[in-house]
Order: C-alpha cells, then structure tokens, then sequence
C-alpha cells in the first residue's frame, strides 16, 4: 500500500467515523420527532431527508458546492470563525457524508421507534417516568439493535460515497482524498493493480459488515 | 376556592365530544378510600376518564381533574402522569420485556415515592418469588397480570387504577387475581379506581359503584344499596345479584355447610366459617318466591321477605326487589308467574334461595 493509499484509506476512516457519530447524534432526535409525528410538516421533513436516495449525488453536491462556497453566507461564517476556508476541506466532506447518509440512520430508527409499543411507554410514565428516562429506560434498549444497524449503515454509506465528496471536497491528497476517489485515480491513471487492490478491499469490507449485520437480524426490530 | 379542591376526594369533570358519537358528560366526586367500581357497558367513556385521571388525555380540555386538593388538570394547566403519582393496570400487562420480572419491579421500585410497600411484601401478597428470574414472555397470562399488579403496587401509587384487569385471563385466573385484588387492598388499604363490564367482577371488590351509560353517570352510590335496587341500571345486566352482608358464621361440618346470620335469619351456605364470609352475592336468578311456607323441599334457604318493587326486564322475565329487614334481594321470575300469583307490592311472601348458588361469596374485609 503506497503512502498516499494509507493516507486516503485513513482519511477515509477518519471522516466515515466522525460522520458516524454526528448521524447517531443528529439522526437519533429527528428520527423520534418524525416516528411521534404525523402531518404536513413531518412528511415534508421526511421526504427531505429521504432526497439522497433518489437524487443523484451531484446534485446534492453541486448545492452544497455554492452553499459553502467563501462568498455564501455559511462558507463567510465558517471563514470568520476558524479562519479557514469551507469548500474542499475536511469540514465540507463531513457535512457532506452527514446530509448524504442522514437516510440511512434516520430510516431504520424511525421505524424501530414507530414499532415499541404506545402502551409500554404510557406504563412507563404513570410509574413516574419523565420523557427523557422513558426514552432512556424503554425505548432505547428495546430498540438498542437499531442503534447498531443505524450506525453500521451510517458508517459503510459514508464510506461507500463518491460524489458528494468529489463535488464539494476536490481530490486534496491528506485532505479529502478519499479511498473511492484514490480508487478513481488509479483508473484514470491506467494503474489497474492498484485499483483492483482498493476495489476489492472496499468489496469484502462491505460484504462482511453487511454479512454481519444481516446474521444479527437486520432490520427486525429487537426484542 | 374551587369546591373541587377539597382534601381525601379526587374530582372529575369532563366534557368532551368525540368525532365518533361518543359524548363525555360527567362530573364525578370520589372518596379516596376503599374501592370504586366504574361500570358500564363497553363504550360507555369508562377507560376515557381512567385516561384522564393518569394524564394520557391531554387533548381533553373541557374540565378538570382535582386529586386530594391538588389541581392535576384545568385549563391550560395540566400535570404530567410522570408526576401523579397514580398506577395504572390495564387488560395488557405491558410488562417491559427486555427487562426480567425482578427488573420489572425494580423498575417501579427505582421511581417510586417513599414509604410504599417492600419488595418482600408485594411479592409474598402476590406470590411472584418463583418469577422474579423468569422473562415476561415466558409467564402464563395470570402470572404475567399479578407481575403487572405488582409492579403497579411497588411504585407505591396515591391511586391505583384499574382498567378491566381481569378481562384477557381465563375464568381461574381472573378468579385468583380478583382475590389478590381484594386482599391488596385489605393489606395496604390502598385506594383503588376499578374498571370493568362484569358485574360479577366488580360486586366483588368494589365499595362504591359508579354506573356509567354512553359517556354519563347514570346512578352512583354504595355497593350494597345499588346492588338491591332495580333503577340503577344494574337490573337489566344478565349477572343481576343482591349483595347482603352477613355475620356470626358457623360450621356444620358434617355437611361441609356453614351458617351465617342475614338480618337475624339464618342461611346455609357450602363453604366453611374459618374463611369468614362477610359478603353474600346473591344472583337474582337463583332466588324464587313463594306465598306460603313451603314444606317438604329440597330448598334450605327460606326467608321471610316482603316485595317491595318489581320491574320487567324482557320479554319474559322480571325482577322483584324484596325487603328482609334492612337488606335486600333481588329474584328474577318470569311475568307470568308474577300476574298467577297475583304479585303486588307489600305481599308478605318466602324467597327461596339455592344454596348451591352461593358458591361465589366473596370473602371481603
């Protein structure tokens, strides 16, 4: 493996783990807003936060593009606060990776939060516990192989995208290189050794951990 | 100050009209002691106002729910269950199953208010040592309900609400529940709020009853006089029973009988005095009357009676109300054999009771 493979196979892990934790973060809340909620309002944030499955990812990555670009007002923020630029960072991949993958977190937690029991929750609360310890002390543990799905997607989604990253990260080696785009490189660059070298690694990471994930249950809401 | 605030009463009121016909009218004062039954037929707004009095009706905002002085609902001002203090046991025993029957307790134990009973007690009264290391789903429907009772109890409730506990279990369970119920609420004296659409149930346990019909009250008032009258809505149900109390049991062992003393009369009831019956549920159906003293009969329970009311309650039948001396029975006869004997109100007639009948005393406080 070359120097700039491990950097990228690094980087790659770096940003998969980070967005992993702000999805779990972000997507854990939304998720339960949206599993409580029916209407207009929730639809429409639903239907938001599905777009990713259906759009292509240059168009997500194309707005993002602009919206963080140094002369919009988020990428003017960015700059004034930490003095750095937003596009082609680091940063803009992670908020990239979280918009992209927030489908693949948010899904199988809204349905795993939708399928405990009304009833279980009400008991909880006439036996004197508050939202926060009923979400804590029923919800979560009955809902705990979710938590696990949720994350795994979340993780391998991250790790598995392209063209967002292409589009509002660039190809900075050590930056946001990233292993599918290095891979990209490889091929461009006829080095077909190296690239089969990374495809293949990328194929049995995501088969195992998929493997893995569907062996514990999948998506069945544990008991 | 607000007439509902008074202290050892809680006080409902609600009016609310449901898109589906039902429409909620009610204004109910309760006395924070013994046993209340709410009876009624199945949608009649029964569970709705156990809802509201747990606070899982916020939407109902026409009224408001007063508990012992303290405001739990009025207005826009409205108390989280969290915070209420009450327990709540309904048909499903929602026990949580990712967590064992000892965490299930536990689980209550952890938030309860202080001073309620231990965990040895609640399990002693409810026989659930056995299953403190078992899963919830591994437990038989009985077991699984007397674990959700439980648990109800060791949150140490100011209240303990019943929503037709008894409903999803076979007749021995519900039987063996209904008695863990009654000798709860002798040992801790806790007050209870009792649900149900079987009569049977609720003459059983409850003190007070409270008769409800599509979203109204229609009749409120001690067991014992409720059950004896034919206006209170009782007459018409199927299960219709006089509740009598009794004194001064005695055994005859010999025939694996018990006499008891009713109003300075004499009964023989199977059973034996060592369980000291103290409540008599005499169904309607089991009781005939006759003109004069009827000699040569298998019948052993003959009492003087006098008729004090009658009422049709179908087609065929109907039902007389008789005074002993102070207490009351009820008979159901058909018409018929009420205009051949000539029936009227003040007859001095012999009520004939089964004593097989009896079978279903309840051996209450």
């Amino acid at each position: 493996m070359s120097a700039t493979e491990a950097q990228a196979l690094w980087l790659t892990l770096r940003l998969a783990a980070i967005s992993c934790v702000l999805l779990m973060l972000i997507g854990t809340p939304l998720a339960w807003w949206l599993s409580r909620r029916r209407g207009n309002l929730a639809a429409f944030i639903e239907a938001l936060v599905a777009l990713p499955l259906v759009l292509p990812p240059t168009v997500l990555g194309f707005y993002l593009l602009i919206a963080l670009a140094p002369s919009s007002p988020p990428g003017r923020l960015w700059q004034a606060l930490t003095g750095s630029q937003l596009a082609f960072s680091f940063s803009a991949l992670v908020i990239g990776s979280v918009l992209y993958s927030l489908p693949f977190v948010v899904q199988p937690l809204q349905q795993a939060f939708r399928a405990v029991p009304p009833s279980l929750v009400r008991v909880a609360a006439t036996l004197g516990a508050n939202p926060r310890d009923q979400f804590f002390s029923v919800v979560l543990p009955l809902t705990r192989r979710s938590f696990v799905v949720a994350a795994a997607l979340g993780f391998a989604h991250t790790i598995g995208e392209f063209g967002v990253v292409l589009m509002i990260g660039g190809n900075i080696p050590g930056e946001t290189q990233v292993l599918s785009i290095a891979l990209y490189d490889h091929v461009e660059a006829m080095d077909y050794a190296s690239a089969h070298r990374l495809a293949l690694g990328l194929v049995v990471f995501s088969v195992l951990l998929l493997f893995a994930l569907y062996r514990g249950g999948g998506w069945r809401i544990s008991r | 100050m607000n007439p509902g605030a008074a202290p050892g009463v809680l006080r409902v009121q609600l009016q609310h009209a449901y898109p589906e016909g039902l429409c909620l009218d009610l204004d109910l004062e309760l006395a924070l002691s013994g046993v209340t039954a709410l009876f009624g037929p199945s949608g009649s707004g029964k569970s709705t106002v156990l809802d509201c009095i747990a606070g899982l009706r916020r939407e109902l905002r026409g009224g408001h729910v007063f508990m012992d002085g303290e405001c739990w609902q009025q207005e826009s001002s409205w108390l989280p269950p969290w915070q209420r203090g009450l327990a709540y046991v309904s048909q499903d025993p929602n026990l949580f199953p990712h967590l064992s029957v000892g965490g299930n307790l536990d689980f209550a134990i952890r938030r309860a208010r202080s001073g309620g009973p231990t965990r040895g007690q609640v399990c002693e009264l409810l026989e659930l040592d056995a299953l403190l290391s078992r899963e919830p789903t591994t437990l038989s429907g009985g077991e699984q309900q007397r674990v959700a009772i439980g648990r109800a109890l060791l949150s140490y409730p100011r209240l303990l609400l019943l929503d037709e506990p008894l409903s999803g279990l076979d007749r021995r369970a519900a039987k063996a529940c209904l008695a863990s119920l009654v000798t709860i609420q002798r040992e801790l004296e806790l007050p209870m709020l009792f649900v149900s659409h079987q009569l049977e149930e609720v003459q059983a346990i409850a003190d007070h009853l409270v008769i409800m019909e599509q979203g109204k009250i229609i009749s409120q008032g001690s067991l014992f006089e409720l059950s004896g009258r034919l206006d209170s809505g009782l007459a018409e149900d199927e299960a219709a029973a006089a509740i009598i109390e009794v004194s001064d049991a005695q055994d005859d062992a010999r025939y694996g009988l018990c006499s008891v003393t009713v109003d300075g009369e004499r009964l023989w009831i199977p059973g034996s005095a060592a369980r000291r019956p103290r409540r008599l549920r005499i169904p309607a159906r089991d009781v005939s009357v006759c003109r004069e003293m009827p000699q040569n009969t298998s019948i052993l329970n003959i009492i003087p009676a006098t008729l004090e009311g009658t009422q049709d309650t179908g087609p065929a039948h109907c039902l007389l109300r008789l005074r002993l001396h102070k207490q009351y029975l009820l008979a159901r006869i058909t018409r018929r054999s009420r205009d051949e004997l000539g029936l009227s109100v003040g007859d001095s007639l012999y009520a004939q009771i089964k004593s097989s009948a009896l079978l279903q005393e309840s051996e209450t406080r």
